[in-house]
């Protein structure tokens, strides 16, 4: 078993070398087109005179060719140090670290939220097929899921955070965190409401479907007939029979979903003023910060690729099948 | 039109005996016996600047936390003009050549070190004049900095320099730093560019990135008694939604830097508990500005800028773009508030549309079949709600007289090398900043010769020998009257030429908590120590 997903995991990231390095050579290339370097992007805040700007492009190496920034890039994507942001002025990996616990922690909840609502939903949808209940839920989804995520977030915050004063406007923990692990716990919790309810929510909507669809489907199969016949009872015809196989294409799209989630986390890490990868990444392009928008790409399709890899472990479980066949079993 | 009524309801309504006194220039003693001292002031941080040392980057995003930290030799005042900080006094030699500082004594760097003439010399020689973005500008002629005793500096200029602009620069470059943790250091890449220690009434205590900057209050601060509060806390709160909205929630106490958008203002100044200023930003004033391409045949011939200056109402983008906080008609490089240099004695340019389509038609580009004479291509600046919305104004005001005018965006990088290095654009909304003294970034935008790549400078194409002459009299003129006199001729012919169209002057705004006492108490107030600042229980 432990060899298997050693192999599986070897093998991934093996795959993911190409894409990795055509990513970071689309980036470079995309930044070379766009006119202005980090320099004047810097330069437009703090303005400055001729010595003050070639200092910096000096300090910075962008006063080198083309060609030798290229390679001293492609040489740091290689080694995995991707050296120091000129945005925030420290190395990008310590950048990164900072920022991505959080992100995780916002994305890990709402993708498994999203997932958790719309089985849930999609399976009471679709048991009660055609009726109202069923309408009513399929509609609420799609409106959800029609709602850019931003304005959901600022209904959320004008509703709940200046009127109602339930949940804080910004951040990720208060100022002055209460003492104890769990009581701390709970501040980040009760920051993470609203940003993780919002991501959740308009992603939902596609795993509603999915769960319906499937759940209608392998209803009318020919297993169900045959576990009814048997004598069956209904519950366990339901949760067994129905819908642990109807689960996979929602766990395939758990995969496929993770790296638009990380799209969305930008939009809603700033209506939140979440301090996260997402608000990293929208000040790296800003500041034109080529290691630092590497580094955070880099992050991200790390992140996926480990996702997809979870996502084919939950797959084994959920399928026999699908265990049986990679272990080389008849 | 402005609001007087606005900011007037906004100071009675602030109770603040203090920023009344100051605004009305009486003493602020009265104010001060209910003063409380403690608590923690939360403001809003746009962003985090990537290197916090104000003598480097004399910036307003790096003064907005550093001034706390960092002290200059003085400070602007509304009454005296300038206020002794780190300086207790100070005079120029006769002949421009020498100039003599007198330093505070009994002062203490945040580590405990005495605070000395040494540090001023190193500061100058080895920050101020090689390493900061405004130094070339007041100490391109530094060549020595003595010091004869432990609180005396004497500034030694190889040309000479003005101490009218030394003084006036006082405020912005004149960040001292402690030359026991910089000296035989990479100084431009040094750790405490980004944990700042001072002599300032707050010392830098931690920086979350992401999430906040905390200085607290430091125990033997020079100035005995001060600062009132313990603690100044910088939430990062890039998005102006969430700034507003913790406002109104009484999470943060204060915006400043116009923060929360215009549109927002009137709401929240109708708040209980919330105050809108729109003074203590005097020192630094932005100037919206209509840059030309003189590289253009059209452009370079002065009859057409005349006729787009009149084609364009500078009271229209008061009135609608700015709705009317903080903003009034530019009259030219000099803003009126910068009484001291600002002259009346040129020929203005008055909104009439008739006039500037007979002026297009008598230089030669008369309208076409399609009713236009001419295209122009427009770059608004990207960073200010303003530069934008005023660049969707000009190209409706100047088609209105035939001129067709597409917007070309991008974002700031690229809009400044666009302008600024490429020269690629006819037109561009800028936004200069006045910074108290005519010479440090106001003559740059009219100087010719300078080097490509230089943003918020001549890069127009305009050179023009007489203006380059008065520049570059001013520039060494030692006597006051003499050299306010050339200011004068400056603007005088800055006016007749129009090489660029000065359309609105415009300050930031501040929106606080009324718990908040002491707001906008000098004309720099954001970028101040704000050592007098206290927090109402």
């Amino acid at each position: 078993m432990h060899t298997r997903v050693g192999r599986l995991v070897a093998r991934r990231l093996l795959n993911a070398i190409p894409v990795i390095l055509i990513v970071a050579v689309g980036i470079f290339v995309l930044l070379e087109l766009a006119a202005g370097d980090a320099v004047d992007a810097y330069l437009a805040g703090t303005g400055g005179d001729a010595a003050f700007a070639e200092r910096l492009r000096r300090e910075w190496g962008l006063d080198r060719s083309l060609v030798v920034r290229f390679l001293a890039y492609m040489e740091a994507v290689v080694a995995l140090d991707f050296g120091r942001s000129v945005a925030v002025s420290m190395p990008v990996l310590d950048a990164i670290g900072q920022r991505l616990p959080v992100t995780l922690l916002m994305m890990g909840s709402a993708v498994l939220l999203s997932a958790a609502l719309g089985s849930v939903l999609g399976g009471i949808a679709a048991l009660h097929r055609g009726r109202l209940l069923d309408g009513g839920i399929t509609v609420v989804g799609l409106v959800l899921n029609a709602m850019p995520n931003f304005w959901l977030g600022l209904l959320f915050m004008v509703a709940l955070v200046v009127k109602l004063e339930w949940f804080p406007p910004f951040g990720v923990a208060s100022l002055t965190p209460p003492p104890g692990f769990l009581a701390r716990a709970l501040d980040v919790a009760w920051h993470l409401v609203l940003p993780v309810l919002t991501l959740a929510l308009t992603y939902m909507a596609l795993y509603l479907r999915l769960m319906r669809g499937a759940m209608i489907e392998t209803a009318a199969s020919d297993w169900v007939r045959a576990a009814e016949a048997r004598g069956l009872p209904r519950g366990r015809i339901i949760r067994r029979h129905i819908a642990r196989p109807a689960l996979l294409p929602v766990v395939t799209m758990l995969g496929l979903q993770t790296g638009n989630l990380l799209g969305g986390s930008v939009v809603v890490e700033t209506v939140f003023s979440v301090p996260g990868l997402g608000s990293l990444a929208y000040e790296a392009v800003h500041q034109r910060d080529l290691p630092l928008i590497a580094g955070i790409l880099l992050a991200g399709t790390v992140l996926v690729i480990v996702v997809n890899l979870l996502v084919d472990l939950a797959y084994a479980w959920l399928d026999p099948r699908v265990a049986d066949s990679r272990s080389g079993r008849p | 039109m402005t609001h007087p009524e606005l900011s007037r309801r906004a100071l009675l309504k602030s109770g603040s005996a203090l920023s009344l006194a100051a605004i009305a220039g009486l003493p602020a003693a009265a104010a001060a016996q209910k003063v409380r001292t403690g608590g923690t002031l939360v403001v809003a941080a746009d962003g985090e600047p990537r290197n916090l040392n104000p003598a480097i980057v004399a910036s307003n995003g790096v003064f907005f936390v550093a001034s706390k930290v960092i002290e200059p030799l003085a400070e602007m005042d509304y009454e005296t003009g300038l206020r002794p900080l780190l300086a207790t006094a100070w005079e120029g030699a006769p002949d421009g050549l020498s100039y003599t500082v007198r330093l505070r004594p009994n002062v203490r760097w945040h580590d405990g070190t005495p605070f000395t003439a040494g540090d001023v010399a190193f500061s100058a020689m080895e920050v101020w004049k090689p390493l900061q973005n405004l130094g070339q500008v007041v100490f391109a002629h530094l060549e020595a900095v003595e010091t004869p005793d432990e609180l005396t500096a004497i500034f030694r200029f190889s040309e000479p320099t003005p101490a009218q602009l030394i003084e006036n620069a006082m405020p912005a470059l004149t960040s001292v730093l402690p030359r026991h943790l910089y000296a035989g250091t990479d100084i431009a890449n040094n750790p405490h560019n980004n944990s700042p220690v001072g002599t300032g009434p707050f010392r830098f205590a931690e920086h979350r990135p992401g999430e906040y900057y905390r200085l607290v209050r430091s125990s033997d601060y020079w100035n005995v008694g001060l600062p009132h509060l313990d603690e100044i806390v910088y939430r990062v709160l890039p998005d102006a939604g969430a700034k507003a909205a913790a406002l109104e929630t009484g999470d943060i106490h204060l915006t400043a830097f116009s923060a929360v958008p215009l549109y927002e203002l009137e709401r929240l100044d109708a708040i209980d508990g919330l105050t809108v200023y729109t003074t203590g930003y005097e020192g630094i004033t932005y100037q919206l500005v209509l840059e030309i391409n003189h590289r253009r045949p059209e452009l370079a011939d002065v009859r057409v800028r005349r006729a787009m200056a009149m084609a364009i109402d500078p009271a229209f983008i008061v009135d609608t773009i700015f709705l009317g906080y903080g903003a009034t008609a530019s009259t030219g490089p000099i803003p009126r508030v910068a009484a001291e240099f600002y002259s009346e004695d040129k020929p203005l340019v008055t909104f009439d549309p008739a006039a500037a389509e007979a002026l297009l038609d008598e230089a030669g580009y008369p309208r076409r079949a399609d009713g236009t004479r001419f295209t122009l291509r427009l770059r608004p600046a990207p960073w200010f709600e303003q530069t934008r919305a005023t660049g969707d104004y000009v190209r409706q005001a100047l088609q209105a007289v035939g001129i067709r005018v597409e917007i070309v965006t991008a974002d700031s990088a690229g809009h400044t090398t666009a302008v600024y290095t490429d020269h690629d654009f006819d037109i561009a909304i800028g936004s200069p900043v006045y910074r108290n003294d005519p010479a440090i970034s106001t003559t740059i935008l009219f100087q010719g010769g300078l080097p490509a790549g230089v943003p918020f400078s001549n890069q127009y194409g305009y050179d023009e020998p007489a203006m380059n002459e008065v520049i570059a009299a001013a520039a060494h003129e030692i006597d006051r009257e003499k050299r306010i006199a050339l200011y004068a001729e400056f603007q005088r012919i800055a006016a007749e030429q129009l090489p660029i169209i000065n359309l609105v002057e415009f300050t930031f705004t501040t929106v606080a908590s009324d718990r908040v006492k002491g707001v906008s108490s000098n004309p720099r107030w954001a970028t101040s120590s704000w050592a007098d600042v206290w927090l109402e229980s």
